[in-house]
């Protein structure tokens, strides 16, 4: 088997939550938020990593980390076997080049004041691609083409254009340096549905043309099960289940993600009345002990509060973290 | 005691007056609801959907104005009322959820002075009587143990538990109707499910109208008995819910539906409406959707379509109108 272009091994990410006086007097340290914990994703080239889970849960922490946004605290981003951390100056500018990242708020991952032409120009121009200012100016009509803008909009600012045509622009941004990898954290989680409709698709064609690879995050299942080729399900900082998402979504293992697809609302059923997932997302701050799900879970037992499950493999093609299911109780 | 419809709008208007012009952001908007019926209003961002639902409570904010129809709550005009008259008919016949849970809590009152204040200031209690329905109140909305919630600040309560501290301060005096604007856009899914659940039992108990504002067709279809499609401003197409879902009549509504990513379908592509809705200032003549219509054809350009009642069915489109014609 080829080496995945993208590997996040182990990792984990940790915040120190806001030093106090009680935390300073307090023995023994500061109290962390463990928001992304020993989580393992490998993503093959051209393939798409959906990752799904409810706010909090440490979605858009996974993503800073992919892209090297921030230093995880254990663990390694491998991105084609080299190790980011680790890289010299050179690689890892290189690297920048060819990772690149798409936000849910397109307006405020904008300089409201730059002109479009100057918002997509900023990664040329940081990492020098462009060698004359006519080249830019080529490049950055194509990018506009690409993503089904027209060239004259590059004289125009962000205020000018509607949601789903700011996304249009941020992809072309991300899109200005040929990357090979794009990390999309919510990228239609803002938009109506009949522009995220638009936007799916442009991100499914541009995939296509230029052999894409994408980690897609969304609390959005069926924004996930559209995109994605495998999913991971996030609670609390831990991949609880990780599957092809055919498999995913037609046989769910873990007692949680059975629970997220029973509660989202199906245009299929009208009328029916569902019933809700008891309890509130934990807080992250205190996480519950043993497996994270266990005070909302009809099959937890002893084993359940007190020990954490690792992660197996069920022999059909799916991961999951519950004890319940490695047992055979489920 | 009223016995025909909880709610009537009709040929509402409203205008928002800017320094260039004047903005029509809802026009000719006409429903009404019955007692213990869910009506969706969906719609893209910007179609008009909360002004329709502020106008409904008396809480548009000006420049924002109502320039034309009439409103009815219960059999009682409401359009031309004063705002202390307003205020009066706001909490005891009809309440108001919004997306944001704060904007209706005040963060410096505990929930339970919060709860005791506005039911006094619609029922006639005493303090204990008061602070009894709060504590029962809280309890119907399914917060664990009321008796030490009563006490705690807002800020001690999580996004799903405020906004269920929010529906239980509109039920204080048992309204007729409520209007719900997005009630559950900024909860996960898994406490959406129960805000909604919630939704449904009261108006099943209570016999509550409720105006269900949001942008997800999953919750209306499950939610809603009729459904209303808002674009730029105008009623696009209002029906019961199995109808618009399954058998829109309404090319934008039939876009809208086909649009909309489900789970485990095999879909490689997803349907797409090109173009974007126009801003107010640029409304194309005639229908409002011919230039993004795949149906389009010359009167589109030219004329307004009026709506026409397809049996309990309505739809502003010239496609049907011909028909009737
Ligand atoms: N810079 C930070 N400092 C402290 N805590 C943080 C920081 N960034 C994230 N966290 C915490 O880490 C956890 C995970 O946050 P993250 O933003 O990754 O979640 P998410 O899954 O993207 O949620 P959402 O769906 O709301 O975007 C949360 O508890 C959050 O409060
Ligand atoms: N004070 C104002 N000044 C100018 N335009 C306004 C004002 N208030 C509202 N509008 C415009 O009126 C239109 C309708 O707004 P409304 O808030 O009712 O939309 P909506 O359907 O609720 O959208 P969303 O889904 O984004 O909440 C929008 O185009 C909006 O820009
Ligand atoms: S490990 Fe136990 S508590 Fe956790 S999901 Fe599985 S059965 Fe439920
Ligand atoms: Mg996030
Ligand atoms: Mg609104």
């Amino acid at each position: 088997m080829t080496a995945p272009l993208i590997d996040l091994a182990g990792l984990s990410r940790h915040f120190a939550l806001s030093s106090g006086l009680n935390t300073r007097f307090r023995k023994g340290g500061a109290k962390v938020v463990r928001a992304v914990d020993s989580v393992d994703i490998e993503i093959a080239r051209g393939e798409t990593f959906g990752l799904v889970g409810e706010s909090g849960c440490g979605k858009s922490t996974v993503a800073r980390l992919a892209v090297g946004l921030m230093r995880p605290t254990e663990g390694a981003v491998r991105f084609d076997r080299v190790d980011l951390a680790s890289a010299g100056r050179r690689d890892l500018a290189a690297l920048r080049r060819r990772i690149q990242m798409v936000f849910q708020d397109p307006y405020s991952s904008m300089n409201a004041r730059w002109r479009i032409r100057e918002i997509i120009a900023e990664p040329l121009r940081t990492l020098n691609l462009c060698s004359s200012p006519a080249e830019m100016d080529r490049r950055i009509d194509e990018l506009l083409t690409l993503v089904g803008l027209s060239p004259a909009d590059k004289r125009k600012y962000p205020h000018e254009f509607s949601g789903g045509q700011r996304q249009r622009i941020s992809i072309a941004r991300a899109l200005s340096t040929n990357p090979e990898f794009l990390v999309c954290d919510e990228p239609t989680s803002a938009l109506d549905v009949s522009v995220q409709s638009q936007i799916l698709n442009l991100m499914k064609d541009l995939q296509a043309e230029f052999d894409l690879t994408f980690l897609f995050i969304s609390h959005n299942l069926a924004v996930i099960s559209h995109m994605a080729d495998r999913v991971g399900v996030m609670y609390l900082g831990r991949i609880v289940e990780q599957a092809p998402a055919q498999r995913l979504f037609s046989a769910p293992r873990h007692p949680y993600t059975k629970l997220l697809l029973e509660t989202v609302p199906d245009l299929n059923r009208i009328g029916y009345t569902r019933k809700p997932m008891s309890g509130e997302v934990p807080n992250p701050i205190n996480p519950p002990s043993g497996c994270p799900f266990h005070p909302r879970c009809a099959f937890a037992n002893d084993r359940c509060k007190q020990e954490r499950p690792s992660i197996r493999a069920d022999g059909q093609g799916t991961l999951v973290a519950c004890h319940g299911v490695q047992e055979g109780r489920i | 005691m009223h016995d025909g419809p909880i709610l009537q709008v009709e040929n509402l208007r409203i205008e928002i007056p800017t320094r260039h012009r004047t903005l029509v952001a809802v026009d000719d908007v006409s429903f009404e609801l019955a007692r213990g019926e869910v009506l969706g209003v969906v719609g893209e961002s910007g179609a008009g959907k909360s002004l329709t639902g502020a106008a409904i409570i008396g809480l548009l904010r000006p420049p924002g104005r109502i320039a034309g129809g009439r409103i009815w709550i219960d059999g009682k005009r409401v359009d031309n009322l004063s705002q202390a008259e307003m205020r009066k008919v706001r909490g005891r016949i009809a309440g108001a959820i919004f997306q944001d849970p704060m904007t209706s809590l005040n963060p410096l009152f505990t929930v339970g002075q919060q709860l005791v204040e506005t039911i006094r200031t619609h029922l006639d209690m005493s303090r204990a009587e008061a602070r009894a329905r709060a504590l029962s109140l809280l309890a119907e909305v399914g917060i664990p143990a009321p008796e030490q919630r009563l006490d705690q600040y807002p800020h001690q309560f999580s996004g799903g538990m405020r906004q269920r501290v929010v529906i239980a301060l509109a039920l204080c005096a048992n309204p007729k109707l409520i209007i719900a604007d997005e009630p559950t856009t900024a909860l996960d899914v898994s406490i959406q499910a129960q805000i909604i659940a919630l939704l449904k039992r009261l108006c099943h108990e209570h016999g509550t109208a409720v105006v269900l504002v949001t942008h997800d067709m999953g919750v209306i279809a499950e939610t809603a008995d009729r459904v209303a499609v808002m674009y730029t401003g105008r009623i696009a197409e209002l029906g019961p819910v199995a109808e618009v879902v399954r058998a829109p009549r309404h090319p934008y509504t039939a876009g809208l539906m086909a649009s909309i990513p489900a789970i485990g379908e095999t879909r490689d592509r997803l349907y797409q409406i090109d173009g974007s809705m126009p801003r107010l200032t640029n409304i194309p003549q005639g229908c409002p959707f011919n230039p993004r219509c795949p149906a389009v054809f010359d009167r589109c350009r030219r004329e307004r379509p009026e709506t026409v009642d397809l049996g309990g069915h309505r739809v502003a489109c010239w496609k049907h109108g011909e028909q009737e014609a």
